[in-house]
């Protein structure tokens, strides 16, 4: 194992947040914005095992499980709403769905 | 016999109940009989309790009905005291309002509403009678507005005209305005006395209140308010002439007998108040001298034959006030009684030329009555004559040649007041005989076409008997000196000294009151009997005299005065804030609340992306404060 | 026992009358009817039975109570004085009118408005009634809800505004109450370590100063806007105008009533110095109200609007004894409360007569109705005269006493509320002129009133009558509980001219005055 420095790696992970968080914000497309969000979730889990690798605890590889557990839970959810969505509007595009006004 | 003194009031009372509650279902006659024949027992019971009272000379009765309610040991009873002074006026009220309500059932025979006029009259009555009659101060103030509403349903008694509604609503709302003045005269004296009663409140008011103190002026001030509403006195005359609307009899019995009287009587009664501020008493005397004259000169010019008697009553009261204010007690309540009978016999003369021309009031429209109305004309000029003091043979001139001297000769009268009282008494034959020449003589301009029946008659004449003989019971000193009347008031009213260096030329004084009163009558023969002649033409028709004619038409412009003073600002402060400002506050609270909602709401908009962009906002704006030091 | 036994007829009737509905429309009008007249039967019979049983325990004729939540001290309790009791009859006597009046007026969901009318009066009654601060809470709450229904279902064009804001501002206000009641129960639990909701066991509780002050704003807070004061007034109008006819009986004869109660029965002896402090600006608040809801009532078309303005005036005079603190005006008060009651609820019955006639409210739109409907026109004037204060009728006597009460506090205030009479000439006798005179060209024919109207208005006229000649019944019925009230203001200084008034008064009794020198001896 090289020793990679920790900053990189957080680093990294910033920078994939940041990718993920500005393609939801600038997505129209409701499945493009599910995987940016995955994007960041797994931003964060690399943030966590940077930060278990450095400090060489298990806690952070404990949290990433955690999030990939939720990742998939939430992957769930929100395919089974964007189907939903789907069948409703017949669109892919979430500011059609503004019918509700908030 | 005593015992019947509620009876009194009670009757007329019962009456209008009656006629109320089945008015409506009587047949005519029935009605009549019940109003005029409940006041007609209530003047036989007052003559009955006169009579004894008269043999007996106690100094009062009191009769104790039901303690009226107990609160913190204020305890007003419904009680009725009678003396010497209420005897007075309660003989004026039952006897007089009898002759009116028998004429009335003559006078009101074509009418719809025969049963709520006699209901009225009889309320009318008992509220006076309560008035007079009252032990304390509160009952007399049930009686005082009682005759209040009562002239504001008489007067109003003709309601499908909307300006006979207004004339009545003025009656009630500017006599209530001295009604108010005089329930805080109450306040003040059952705050210093811990009661109404009256003759308590006059016994202990010597001696709580030095003369001239400041408590006892404002109280005879506050008193002198409502006796000033009530009595049509200046600076609240200005509903009486309106009164006019109602029909005829009632003017009569506001005028005669009841309402306009009950400032007289309250002052009167409360005489030892009024003697321990001579403040109070000067402003009486004034304000009665100022009335008299401006009221008489306002009855010049009109041309309605009962708006110049209603300016001839205001005059005549103004004379009472007069009388009460420089202390002549007994000769200000015998003025009363006499005007009650030529007054009272006047208004039912004018009614009957009224009704006889087809309600037609206007004097220009009459004339020639002369021939038609024979009677009514005797009685009318009885009563005239009495109005203008003619000397010797008519009641006026004894009773109103007493005020004249007093208010001369009297310790607290003075050489302005006889003045004011004399021109007054020069003006009140002028406008009497005007009113007789125009109405009487000359031409005949409308048909007469209902000559006047028995029951209008009677009572016309019975009148007229007591305007003269009445005067009979009291005459001057320096001839026959009778005092049958100043003696029976003698235990209530306190008598009055006489300034003795003027008492040798008394007889100087009562020529020259005559001599006024005939020169009043032939000017009056000059200008409106006669044809002028070019001087008094011209004097007539100058441009000075129409301007002054005209002032005084309007009433010397109160009402006018008034209505700009307190109507119109109060009317516009009603109507500008006729939505209510202060709600405009909370509607405003409301509008603000709703408009915050509004633009809170358009963050709501739905759209996915702009929530995601809140969230990074704040976090970075939290990442933010956070991390700066 | 017999109280709770009100309450709960009163509840049990309103359920049983909703489910009757149901079944006709008839049904319910009896039921409640029935309910409500037991109600008033057991009132009347408390009342006469008065005089052996008020010896017994002091001020209170009868009390009731059970632990309801131990642990915080909270606990059914209701008592019954004589101030309770009148208050009890002018309910019971008013809640029969309403339910009568609304015999033919109401014709949808019958079931619904009498559970909601004899809710109403469960919640006044029990207002009235109880001698636990949570409770109190409880049925302030109670007489709110059913009330926002009446005038939201049942009431005229502008009904959901109405109702909305009264809702809001009594419930608002109410709230404030709230916290002052849990401040009371807390200073008083720290400062005995008792903690109770009990009224007889706070009663007598000192606290600082400001504290006092501050927990007595909470109060006034409730009961000024129920009563209403100006400048809380402005729920009042909308609401009386908008509630259907029995509503606006109800709210302007008894739910104002309530603030009126609360005033005495818990500001009064709870916060003595507070309330003294407060006192010149109540009365103020009072003469302005008095005023200000003159000047309003003068210029309204809408009938039921004038005379809801006219409230406001009347309820200036309720605070402005209040604040007085001494018997003749708290008598005045108690006075004011039961004949304002009849009278403005006498006024708003016939607003809805005329309503249910001509189907309008605007005063514009009538005139010369004396000649179609005299019976109508001579109990209107008798209510007209009422309200301006005519002496013989009860009003004057609850105005009196309060001015006179008044003056001994505060000379000019008292003669700026006397003002207001003549003020209260220029609106009544508008209302007079503007719907019963005049001329009647251009107005059909009206039917008089009939055989049922005559039965809700005739025994009106006759109370305010007897109110009038001979009040005694009721002031006796109240002096217990007004001195009560007054226990922590009859300091010696004041108790002094008392005394001397009641001296005079004994020597009045013997009726022998020496008057210049002569026997004052009546026959």
């Amino acid at each position: 194992m090289t020793n990679i420095p920790m900053e990189a790696g957080l680093l990294l992970a910033g920078i994939l947040f940041t990718l993920g968080l500005i393609s939801v914000l600038i997505r129209r497309n409701i499945i493009f914005m599910l995987i940016s969000v995955e994007i960041m979730l797994n931003a964060a889990g690399l943030a966590f095992i940077v930060a278990a690798t450095r400090w060489a605890q298990p806690d952070g590889q404990v949290m990433f499980i955690f999030i990939l557990t939720m990742a998939a839970a939430e992957v769930s959810v929100g395919l089974a709403l964007i189907l939903q969505l789907h069948h409703q509007l017949k669109t892919l595009d979430s500011d059609a769905a503004n019918k509700m006004f908030g | 016999m005593e015992n019947l003194l509620w009876l009194i009031p009670a009757l007329p009372f019962a009456g209008a109940l009656l006629l109320i509650l089945f008015g409506r279902r009587m047949p005519r006659n029935l009605v009549a009989i019940l109003g005029a024949g409940s006041v007609g027992i209530s003047a036989l019971i007052t003559l009955l309790i006169g009579f004894q009272f008269l043999s007996a000379r106690p100094d009062f009765y009191v009769q104790q009905v039901w303690t009226w309610f107990d609160v913190a040991g204020f305890t007003p009873g419904i009680a009725f005291h009678l003396d010497a002074l209420s005897l007075v006026f309660v003989f004026v009220v039952t006897f007089v309002g009898f002759l009116i309500h028998v004429y009335s059932a003559g006078y009101m025979a074509d009418e719809e509403d025969f049963a709520r006029f006699f209901a009225c009259m009889n309320l009318f009555v008992g509220s006076m009678l309560m008035l007079v009659l009252a032990d304390n101060l509160l009952l007399l103030y049930l009686g005082w507005e009682g005759v209040g509403l009562c002239s504001y349903l008489l007067i109003g008694f003709w309601y499908k005209n909307p300006a006979n509604g207004y004339a009545a609503r003025k009656a009630f709302i500017i006599t209530r305005v001295g009604d108010t003045a005089m329930a805080i005269g109450l306040f003040i004296l059952f705050q210093t006395f811990g009661t109404l009663n009256i003759q308590a409140i006059l016994s202990e008011a010597p001696q709580t209140w030095p003369i001239g103190s400041q408590m006892a002026v404002l109280v005879a001030f506050l008193l002198l308010g409502g006796a000033v509403g009530k009595s049509g006195q200046l600076p609240l005359q200005t509903w009486l002439p309106d009164a006019m609307a109602g029909p005829t009899p009632v003017s009569a019995l506001i005028h005669a007998a009841t309402m306009v009287t009950a400032g007289v009587y309250l002052i009167a009664r409360t005489n030892v108040i009024f003697e321990l501020a001579p403040a109070a008493m000067l402003a009486v005397a004034i304000i009665g001298a100022v009335t008299l004259l401006i009221a008489g000169c306002t009855a010049l010019t009109q041309y309605d034959l009962k708006r110049v008697l209603a300016y001839s009553t205001i005059s005549q009261i103004g004379y009472m006030f007069l009388a009460l204010g420089v202390g002549a007690w007994s000769a200000g309540i015998f003025h009363f009684m006499i005007h009650a009978f030529f007054k009272a016999l006047l208004f039912l003369c004018a009614g009957a030329i009224i009704i006889a021309l087809h309600h037609e009031q206007d004097m220009r429209q009459m004339g020639g009555l002369r021939r038609a109305l024979p009677v009514v004309f005797w009685t009318f000029l009885i009563g005239a004559a009495s109005l203008a003091a003619l000397p010797l043979v008519t009641a006026g001139f004894y009773s109103k040649d007493q005020i004249l001297w007093y208010a001369l000769a009297g310790e607290r009268g003075n050489v302005w007041l006889y003045l004011a009282a004399l021109v007054g008494a020069f003006i009140t034959a002028i406008y009497t005989f005007r009113m007789v020449f125009i109405t009487f003589y000359g031409e005949a301009k409308t048909h007469v076409s209902h000559p006047p029946g028995m029951v209008m008659v009677v009572p016309l004449i019975i009148l007229a008997i007591l305007s003269i003989v009445g005067g009979f019971i009291e005459l001057p000193h320096n001839f026959a000196h009778l005092t049958l009347f100043s003696d029976l008031l003698q235990p209530v009213l306190p008598g009055i000294a006489v300034d003795e260096t003027i008492g040798e030329s008394e007889w100087m004084f009562q020529l020259l009151a005559a001599g006024v009163a005939l020169v009043g009558v032939f000017l009056a023969y000059l200008f409106f009997y006669a044809r002028r002649t070019a001087f008094e033409e011209s004097i007539a028709r100058s441009s000075l005299a129409m301007a002054i004619r005209q002032f005084w038409f309007s009433g010397w412009g109160f009402d006018k005065l008034y209505d700009t003073l307190f109507v119109r600002p109060f009317v516009y402060l009603a109507n500008i804030n006729k939505n209510d400002i202060i709600d405009s506050v909370y509607n405003g609270l409301a509008a603000f609340a709703r408009s915050v909602n509004k633009g809170l709401s358009q963050t709501q908009s739905g759209i996915m992306r702009w929530y995601m962009m809140g969230v990074v906002v704040g976090a970075i704006l939290i990442l933010t404060i956070s991390l700066l030091p | 026992m017999i109280l709770a036994w009100i309450l709960i007829i009163l509840m049990a009737g309103g359920v049983l009358a909703w489910i009757a509905g149901r079944l006709n429309t008839t049904l319910p009008r009896w039921i409640a009817l029935v309910a409500t007249f037991a109600c008033l039967c057991m009132t009347v019979y408390l009342w006469i039975e008065l005089p052996a049983s008020t010896d017994a325990v002091g001020n209170w004729i009868m009390r009731f109570q059970t632990p309801w939540i131990p642990q915080w001290g909270i606990s059914f309790h209701l008592a019954l004085d004589g101030l309770s009791l009148l208050m009890l009859l002018l309910t019971f006597f008013l809640g029969i009118l309403a339910i009568l009046t609304s015999w033919r007026e109401i014709d949808t969901k019958v079931g619904f408005f009498h559970f909601n009318l004899l809710w109403v009066l469960a919640g006044i009654s029990g207002v009235f009634l109880t001698m636990d601060l949570f409770l109190f809470y409880f049925f302030w709450e109670v007489m709110l809800i059913p009330m926002y229904f009446l005038i939201g279902i049942w009431g005229h064009e502008n009904r959901t505004y109405a109702a909305y804001k009264f809702f809001i501002f009594t419930q608002a206000s109410g709230l404030l109450m709230l916290l002052s009641i849990l401040g009371l129960y807390f200073v008083h639990g720290y400062s005995t370590g008792v903690y109770t909701f009990n009224y007889f066991e706070l009663v007598g509780t000192s606290f600082a100063p400001e504290v006092g002050a501050l927990l007595m704003a909470g109060f006034l807070a409730a009961f000024l806007v129920k009563l209403p004061v100006v400048p809380f007034h402005s729920w009042l109008p909308d609401a009386h105008s908008q509630a259907p006819t029995a509503g606006s009986v109800i709210l302007a004869g008894l739910l104002l009533k309530t603030g009126a109660y609360g005033l005495l029965r818990f500001v009064i002896p709870m916060f003595p110095d507070a309330a003294q402090a407060f006192a010149p600006w109540a009365m103020l608040l009072g003469v302005i109200g008095i005023l200000y809801g003159a000047i309003l009532a003068f210029s309204q078309t809408d009938l039921k609007r004038l005379v809801a303005y006219t409230s406001v005036s009347h309820m200036g005079f309720v605070i402005l004894g209040v604040f007085a603190f001494n018997e003749l005006a708290l008598q005045g008060v108690i006075m004011q409360m039961i004949t304002h009651g009849l009278s403005t609820g006498a006024l708003f019955l016939l607003a809805g007569f005329l309503y249910d006639r001509l189907h309008t409210r605007d005063i514009r739109k009538m005139g010369g109705f004396w000649t179609s409907v005299p019976k109508m026109g001579v109990i209107a004037l008798v209510f007209v005269m009422a309200s301006l204060g005519l002496p013989g009728l009860g009003n004057f006597i609850a105005e009196f006493l309060t001015l006179v009460g008044s003056w001994q506090a505060n000379n000019w205030l008292t003669v700026f509320a006397t003002l207001g009479l003549v003020a209260a000439t220029a609106y009544s006798l508008r209302i007079m002129q503007k719907i019963f005179l005049g001329n009647t060209a251009n107005h059909p024919a009206l039917a008089d009133l009939s055989l049922r109207e005559l039965m809700i208005a005739v025994p009106l006229v006759v109370l305010i009558l007897w109110l009038g000649l001979y009040p005694q019944p009721v002031l006796n019925t109240a002096r217990a509980s007004v001195t009560e009230q007054l226990q922590a203001y009859t300091n010696p200084k004041v108790a002094e001219p008392a005394q001397a008034m009641l001296q005079t008064e004994a020597s009045d009794s013997l009726t022998i005055h020496t008057l210049k020198g002569r026997t004052y001896e009546p026959k």
